[in-house]
């Protein structure tokens, strides 16, 4: 699910819906085994699961071509899935081999598959909204009739990287989707507590540019809401700030209990699950059988399985791999040591 | 070969690279149409247009990001940090994205960007327009430093910078921008981490770059008069640098000062004397002489500004002090 095929949401195909299902259960299923193999002491290094936001990335990257540019967040396993990465080489990369996409200089928070135009997840909170920015000024200088895309969480529209980027863009007109994934919490910190305004899409007014609410739980409001965005930059009338309404599943990080969420919030987001809700509407309204949602949860663990596999069976980098990389050329006197 | 002032020929550089490669780009503060605050962009705006010089808003943290993720995608962005001191507005995207992309992603992408970071006091500047950060960027792993002190080499050194497919961080000092230099008319760039002999010498070898270069140079000229012969050793490039041209002349001379504006403590020259102590241990006749800036913010009035930075005659009497009775 590479490219926008052009087809809006009421005459989308079962099989497109269909792939749109097992995109969101991909990332589901990737995000609860790598916390399992998390704890069994098979990936070193921190997790932040993208499980229950799979909507807005796949309903996003649904709505993209082929030469988009992408930069995500510290939770962007998902996003670089719904953009067709390969979990193997994913699993690879959190497990510190070779074979992973950054050839394990990388982890969780660094993946990069250049590709697909996925720039990177980035550690930084908001660190990646300059660069998509600066992405969307490279495409607009080159007349490229595409866009940049940047995630971003609710937390992050309260850094300078924010404002100054969506200021550049609206005076420069530049062709950038700029999504904000409101799960309501920014790391431990509750959105009441951490910013006055509900709706982060009305700082799109500052700005002097279209601030459009998504149901962040629901892939094709994302998708026909993104959809929008993209024609509005493609056309040279600038970025658009898309904020996706969902929630995070579990703690900011595996490992964190997520205790500073009220139960019955907790119960009231999990009961309107992405993935089990669109699952019943495929079912119930677009005449696919509970037989082929099935028959996706099984290939999706075969795929997982194999990529596990691919993981565990990588090589382990030589640690003198650890001097390597930090340039692209290496000059006399350049002491790495 | 003409003679051309520092400004004019980093301008030049500019220039030929931008018509060199389309790529090219300059993106910063008041760079347009004002051709910058000191003037070093002046005329490129109304040669490239719009679309190749970039005035932005005073937002360093966005501006050097959008020149970050163009050149992810195949830019060649110039970024202008009108004063150095700004350059800390946008430090996540120098050292946390640009200097370390290369690197995390396992040598996957890079960015390619040059940062042009308007360094040293320009007279009675303060705290806060005239600081010399180099050691900053330098401890930073992934990128990059670049010191020139004489017109020809910042022009033919901006051309590599620009040229590297790793992020550059490019030190011009304010009080050169004025100085004058002879050029050549066509000028090459010249290769990262080779250092250049600024006068020959035998006693010792004084260390020193951008402005105080000047000061060493002016050191040096008066110790001669004294009988001390100084080797002025400018490493042009901080990273890399130039441990085989160090080492040379300290085969030489036996002795070494380093000078710079910039704080002593944890400055530049505490690397070069670490390197000197660790590797050049044998060929070292006393111990390591730093006439570095005090461990102090910049001050205002001339007078504790003067008091400050090293100037020639403090550099002088810092070689006297290693020299001391008798060498020459």
């Amino acid at each position: 699910m590479k490219g926008d095929d052009g087809v809006s949401d009421t005459d989308l195909a079962p099989e497109r819906l269909l792939r749109l299902y097992r995109d969101m259960l991909l990332i589901r299923r990737f995000e609860e085994r790598a916390a399992e193999l998390r704890m069994a002491g098979l990936i070193p290094g921190f997790l932040h699961p993208y499980i229950g936001q799979e909507a807005v990335a796949v309903g996003v990257c649904a709505a993209l071509g082929p030469g988009a540019a992408l930069t995500s967040t510290h939770r962007g396993h998902g996003h670089m899935l719904a953009r067709g990465a390969s979990p193997a080489r994913m699993y690879a990369e959190l497990y510190g081999r070779r074979d992973g996409y950054n050839r394990a200089k990388g982890g969780s928070l660094h993946m990069i598959d250049t590709e697909l135009g996925f720039l990177g997840a980035n550690g930084i909170v908001g660190g990646g909204i300059p660069l998509a920015t600066g992405a969307g000024l490279q495409l607009k200088r080159t007349g490229v009739e595409d866009v940049a895309v940047s995630f971003f969480g609710d937390g992050a529209t309260n850094e300078g990287a924010f404002h100054e980027s969506l200021n550049l863009a609206s005076l420069w007109k530049l062709p950038v989707l700029y999504v904000c994934e409101n799960n309501l919490y920014g790391e431990f910190t509750r959105q009441d507590r951490h910013q006055v305004v509900k709706d982060v899409a009305t700082r799109a007014a500052a700005y002097e540019i279209p601030g459009v609410i998504a149901d962040g739980n629901d892939v094709l409001d994302v998708r026909r809401v993104a959809r929008d965005a993209v024609a509005r930059a493609v056309a040279g009338d600038g970025p658009t700030l898309i904020e996706a309404k969902t929630y995070r599943h579990r703690g900011h990080y595996e490992g964190d209990m997520g205790r500073y969420r009220p139960p019955d919030e907790v119960a009231e987001w999990l009961a309107r699950d992405p993935i089990i809700t669109f699952g019943a509407r495929l079912v119930g309204e677009h005449g696919v059988s509970q037989k082929a949602l099935d028959g996706t949860a099984t290939e999706i663990e075969r795929t997982l399985d194999e990529a596990a596999a691919f993981a565990e069976a990588s090589p382990h980098p030589d640690p003198e791999e650890a001097l390597e990389d930090v340039y692209t050329e290496t000059h006399e006197g350049m002491a790495l040591r | 070969m003409r003679t051309i002032t520092y400004a004019a020929a980093i301008n030049e550089a500019l220039a030929e690279e931008m018509e060199r490669d389309g790529q090219v780009f300059l993106i910063g503060e008041d760079i347009g149409e004002s051709g910058g605050v000191f003037g070093v962009t002046r005329g490129l705006h109304a040669r490239f247009g719009d679309e190749r010089v970039l005035d932005t808003p005073i937002s360093e943290e966005g501006l050097t990001g959008a020149a970050v993720g163009a050149s992810l995608l195949g830019g060649r962005a110039v970024v202008e940090i009108m004063f150095s001191d700004f350059s800390m507005l946008a430090m996540d995207m120098i050292v946390n994205q640009a200097a370390k992309t290369h690197y995390m992603t396992g040598g996957r992408l890079s960015a390619p960007v040059t940062i042009r970071l308007v360094t040293g006091t320009a007279g009675a500047t303060a705290a806060q327009h005239s600081q010399s950060l180099e050691a900053w960027f330098v401890h930073a792993p992934g990128l990059k430093c670049v010191a020139p002190s004489t017109p020809a080499d910042a022009k033919a050194l901006l051309k590599t910078a620009i040229r590297d497919q790793d992020p550059v961080c490019f030190f011009e000092h304010k009080q050169l921008y004025n100085a004058k230099g002879e050029v050549p008319d066509e000028v090459e760039p010249l290769p990262l981490g080779v250092g250049r002999i600024a006068r020959e010498g035998t006693d010792v070898t004084l260390v020193s770059y951008l402005k105080t270069l000047q000061e060493s140079l002016g050191a040096a000229e008066t110790l001669a008069d004294e009988g001390v012969s100084v080797e002025v050793f400018d490493p042009r490039t901080l990273v890399p640098f130039d441990r085989d041209g160090l080492r040379a002349s300290l085969e030489k001379t036996g002795r070494l000062v380093i000078a710079h504006e910039a704080p002593q403590r944890g400055g530049f020259g505490a690397e070069v004397a670490a390197f000197a102590a660790g590797e050049c241990w044998d060929l070292l006749r006393g111990p390591v002489v730093r006439v570095c800036g005090t461990n102090t913010p910049m001050p205002y009035a001339p007078e504790l500004e003067g008091f400050v930075i090293p100037d020639a005659e403090r550099i002088a009497r810092g070689v006297r002090s290693l020299v001391g009775a008798g060498v020459a």
